[in-house]
C-alpha cells in the first residue's frame, strides 16, 4: 500500500481533480452501461415509466457507494479467497435495507419495481466496481467511485424511461406527485390531440411500452456516442 | 402436465433474457463464439435447475412463518439465496474443471461469475413472489435454464455471422448485439399467443 507516501496536510475529504474525475468519468467515457456493459440485467425492464427509474436509480446510488465505502474500509482484512462472499454480503446486507426502507416509504412503486429491486445484489455494477476499485483504493475515493458509477447507470436508465414514457404513454412521472401529461386524446393533457389539429395524427407508440424498445433505445444511444467518441469503437 | 406448462412457459413464453432482460452481462460478454456460448449455457441450465429446488425448500422450510424456527425470516432471503447460488457454482466450477479442463478455460472468469448472473436470483425471487410448489420450481428451473441456453446460442450465432456484413463501425459490436436483441425480443413475443392449459387437456 501507498499509504506511507501520503503527506500529513493532505485533508481528510480530499476533492481535487482526481476525486472530480471519478464522479464525471462514469457519465460518459467510463459509462457503465453504454461502454463497460455492466449492469444491464436489473435494469431495462423498469425504464417503461420514468418514476419506477428514477427510484431504482437512486437505490443503486445508494447501494453502489456504501458497499465501494464498506469495502473499501474491510479491503486489509478480507483473505483473498474468500472476498466474493464477503462482498456478496455486504451488497445483500445493503440491497435488504434498501428494499425494507421502499416498502415502507412508497408501497406502489415497491410493487412495480417487484423482484428488480432483489436483483440490484447481482448488478454486475455493484460487484465490479468492488472488484475493479475499492479492493485497491482508499474509502473516500472509493465512495465518490461508487456515486459516480450509480449516476452514470441512473442517467441512462432515466434518459430511457424519458422516451419511452413519453412516446409509449404521452405523460412524464405517471404515479408520482408530479405527473405530468403531455400529450393524449382527453382534455386533461397539455397537448389534446383531438383538438389540436397540429398533432392530431399522434397516437401512443405500444412498441415503446414493451421491453424491446429499451435495448433498442440504448443500442441507438451507443451508436450515438461512438460516433462522437471514436475511441470507444470496438474494432472486433 | 403442470410440471410441462411451467417449463414451456419460462423457455419461451416467458423467456428469462427476452422478456425480462435477467443475465444480460453474460448474455452480452460471452456470445462471440457459439462453442463457449454453448458450455457457458449448460452451466446456467445445471445451476439453475438446482439452486432453484434447494431455494423452495429453504423459503418454505426455514424462513417462512410455518417452517421449522416457527419465526418469519423472510428478511434473510436474499442473503440466504445468494449464498445457495455462490456454494452451487463453486461445485460446477470445481466438476467443470475436473472433468473438462478445456471447457474450463474457455469460459474463464464468466464460470464463477454465474453467481452474478441475474437470471439465477431473478429466477429464485420470481419463484417466491409467484408461489410455486415443489415440482413447478424444478421445471421454472430446468425451463428457465432452456430459454436462457436457447437464447445464448441464437444471439452467438448471429453475432459470428454479422462479423461479416458492413455494420456501420460505430454501431459495431456491442451496439449491434443491442438491436439483435431488441428483435429477437420481438420476435420471441409471437410465442405469447401459446395457450400453456391447452397441453394439459
Amino acid at each position: 500500500m501507498a499509504d506511507t507516501a501520503v503527506k500529513e496536510k493532505e485533508p481528510m475529504f480530499p476533492f481535487g481533480k482526481k476525486e472530480r474525475q471519478l464522479l464525471s468519468d462514469p457519465l460518459n467515457d467510463n459509462n457503465p452501461i453504454t461502454v463497460q456493459v455492466l449492469g444491464i440485467c436489473s435494469a431495462l425492464a423498469v425504464t417503461s415509466l420514468v418514476y419506477p427509474s428514477l427510484v431504482m436509480s437512486v437505490a443503486v446510488v445508494f447501494v453502489t457507494a456504501f458497499s465501494s465505502l464498506f469495502t473499501s474500509l474491510l479491503r486489509n482484512y478480507i483473505p483473498k479467497q474468500v472476498r466474493m462472499i464477503v462482498q456478496l454480503v455486504i451488497i445483500a446486507t445493503l440491497v435488504t435495507v434498501v428494499e425494507l426502507m421502499l416498502k415502507y416509504l412508497n408501497y406502489p412503486v415497491y410493487k412495480q419495481l417487484s423482484v428488480y429491486i432483489g436483483l440490484i445484489i447481482t448488478n454486475c455494477i455493484v460487484m465490479g466496481r468492488l472488484e475493479a476499485f475499492s479492493m485497491a483504493n482508499k474509502p473516500w475515493r472509493s465512495f465518490l467511485d461508487g456515486i459516480g458509477n450509480g449516476l452514470g447507470y441512473g442517467i441512462i436508465l432515466v434518459m430511457v424511461g424519458i422516451i419511452r414514457e413519453l412516446f409509449g404513454k404521452g405523460s412524464l412521472f405517471a404515479g408520482s406527485p408530479i405527473e405530468l401529461k403531455i400529450i393524449g386524446p382527453t382534455a386533461e393533457y397539455m397537448i389534446n390531440t383531438t383538438e389540436s389539429a397540429m398533432f392530431g395524427w399522434y397516437a401512443n407508440n405500444n412498441l415503446m411500452v414493451l421491453p424491446a424498445a429499451a435495448m433498442f433505445i440504448i443500442g441507438i444511444m451507443i451508436w450515438i456516442q461512438r460516433s462522437y467518441n471514436t475511441k470507444l469503437v470496438d474494432v472486433s | 402436465m403442470e410440471f410441462l406448462n411451467t417449463f414451456i412457459q419460462a423457455a419461451f413464453i416467458e423467456n428469462l433474457v427476452l422478456a425480462y432482460f435477467l443475465g444480460m452481462c453474460s448474455y452480452l460478454a460471452v456470445s462471440k463464439s457459439v462453442q463457449t456460448a454453448f458450455g457457458l449455457g449448460l452451466a446456467v441450465i445445471f445451476v439453475l435447475g438446482i439452486t432453484m429446488p434447494i431455494n423452495w425448500l429453504i423459503n418454505e422450510y426455514l424462513l417462512s412463518e410455518s417452517g421449522i424456527l416457527g419465526i418469519d425470516l423472510t428478511f434473510l432471503r436474499f442473503i440466504l439465496f445468494i449464498a445457495v447460488i455462490a456454494s452451487m457454482v463453486q461445485l460446477v466450477e470445481m466438476i467443470v474443471e475436473k472433468y473438462s479442463p478445456s471447457l474450463y478455460s474457455s469460459l474463464g472468469i464468466f464460470l464463477p461469475l454465474i453467481t452474478v448472473n441475474c437470471a439465477i436470483l431473478g429466477g429464485s425471487l420470481f419463484m417466491v413472489s409467484r408461489e410455486y410448489n415443489f415440482s413447478n420450481s424444478i421445471a421454472f428451473g430446468l425451463g428457465g435454464g432452456f430459454g436462457w441456453f436457447l437464447a445464448i446460442i441464437a444471439i452467438a450465432a448471429i453475432r459470428e455471422k454479422i462479423r461479416y456484413s458492413n455494420v456501420p463501425p460505430a454501431l459495431r459490436g456491442l451496439g449491434m448485439a443491442f438491436i439483435l436483441t431488441g428483435l429477437m425480443g420481438i420476435a420471441f413475443m409471437s410465442l405469447m399467443g401459446i395457450d400453456p392449459a391447452a397441453f394439459s387437456k
